[in-house]
């Protein structure tokens, strides 16, 4: 049955009018999660609230966990679905890029969205920065094609790179996760602060 | 929102995109595809020559700003908008810590932006389109980002501390 699209269930341009209600529902939980807020996204990395950590991990486990029981049933060929391409080198250099980033402008490219759309000029701020960060990847693009190039890997899923079934790994996906917000709500009564 | 039913909630907006689309959702591609269709409007001989817009409209026919992730970012800014009526969150401001001026929180914020957006291009997604929706998948990549971003964030909050507590 799923992936709709690719099923050709519905057409193309069905697709892209279900991706704006699709956004809706994601900009809708992402403000409601409280994702608005840099303070509140920042205070994952000392401990004050870790609101990001509580909702990015059970969002990936739902996700996961779902997608792999619709595979069961038969919902969902999951052959179909897009797995992300691993380039080793760009995905560290561009996570290390990008977590300074977020350290520094308390937003990501999503949240930031989230945070202009209820008014927030440091988030608009963050948006305009975010442009202009694409941009000079863009114009710069020669200087760096090589290293994001380097080493490509295919399409791999986690559980194939460990050689575990997909089940399993989601399962210690789980404990991992679980055992992080165990962490979570003991560092939120360790590092306490009034409400801002 | 209790955030634990926040994160189900996101789960399943997650599944949707997948159930329909065979793809997830993202922020840092549609900020990509304003770009090019930005210098292709300014400065269309350039962007006919320089390689990282060949590249692009290699992999993409039609306009750049007709594409899944364009219109899913318009969402997001509607439906964060909705949110934000429904819990009376509706207000301009500049949201900082009260230990810092306004002015230092929009210049970090700048700089913040401006080194997310490269990296997200580095890391072929973001926090939502890579990592996120990585991790949904289990593809290996989406774990990699995740672990460099979170990680690397880690690290540096001792030294911009100033900036948050």
């Amino acid at each position: 049955m799923g992936p709709l699209v690719i099923n050709e269930i519905i057409s193309e341009n069905t697709n892209l009018l279900l991706a704006f209600f699709i956004g809706i529902g994601f900009g809708f939980v992402l403000e409601q999660g409280g994702f608005s807020s840099s303070r509140k996204l920042a205070g994952v990395f000392y401990g004050y609230d870790t609101v990001v950590l509580k909702v990015f991990f059970t969002g990936a486990i739902t996700a996961s966990l779902g997608l792999l029981f619709m595979s069961l049933f038969g919902w969902i060929d999951l052959n179909l679905v897009y797995i992300n391409e691993t380039y080793l080198t760009s995905a560290i250099l561009g996570g290390i890029i990008m977590g300074a980033g977020f350290i520094m402008g308390g937003y990501c490219p999503g949240t930031s969205f989230c945070g202009a759309a209820i008014g927030k000029i440091d988030a608009i701020i963050f948006i305009i920065g975010l442009f202009i960060g694409v941009f000079i990847f863009a114009e710069g693009y020669p200087l760096w094609e090589g290293v994001f190039k380097a080493n490509f890997m295919g399409y791999p899923r986690i559980s194939e790179f460990f050689n575990i079934s997909e089940g399993l790994f989601a399962l210690m996906l789980i404990i991992v996760a679980v055992m992080m917000f165990w962490g979570a709500e003991w560092a939120e009564k360790k590092f306490p602060r009034e409400e801002y | 929102m209790n955030p634990y039913l926040a994160g189900i909630l996101l789960g399943l907006v997650v599944i949707a995109a997948n159930f329909i689309s065979g793809r997830s959702v993202g922020a840092s591609g549609a900020i990509k595809s304003a770009i090019v269709a930005g210098v292709e409007t300014v400065a269309p001989a350039h962007a006919e020559t320089a390689t990282f817009y060949k590249e692009f409209n290699e992999g993409h026919a039609g306009n750049p700003l007709n594409s899944w992730l364009v219109y899913q970012m318009l969402g997001v800014i509607l439906g964060g908008f909705l949110s934000g009526v429904l819990s009376h969150r509706l207000t301009w401001k500049v949201e900082h810590n009260p230990r810092i001026t306004s002015r230092t929180r929009l210049i970090f914020a700048m700089a913040g932006g401006i080194l997310f957006g490269l990296g997200s291009q580095f890391g072929r997604g973001c926090t939502s389109g890579s990592a996120l929706s990585g991790m949904a998948v289990l593809s290996l990549g989406g774990f990699i980002s995740m672990m460099a971003i979170f990680g690397t964030a880690f690290a540096l909050a001792y030294f911009f501390r100033k900036l948050w507590i």
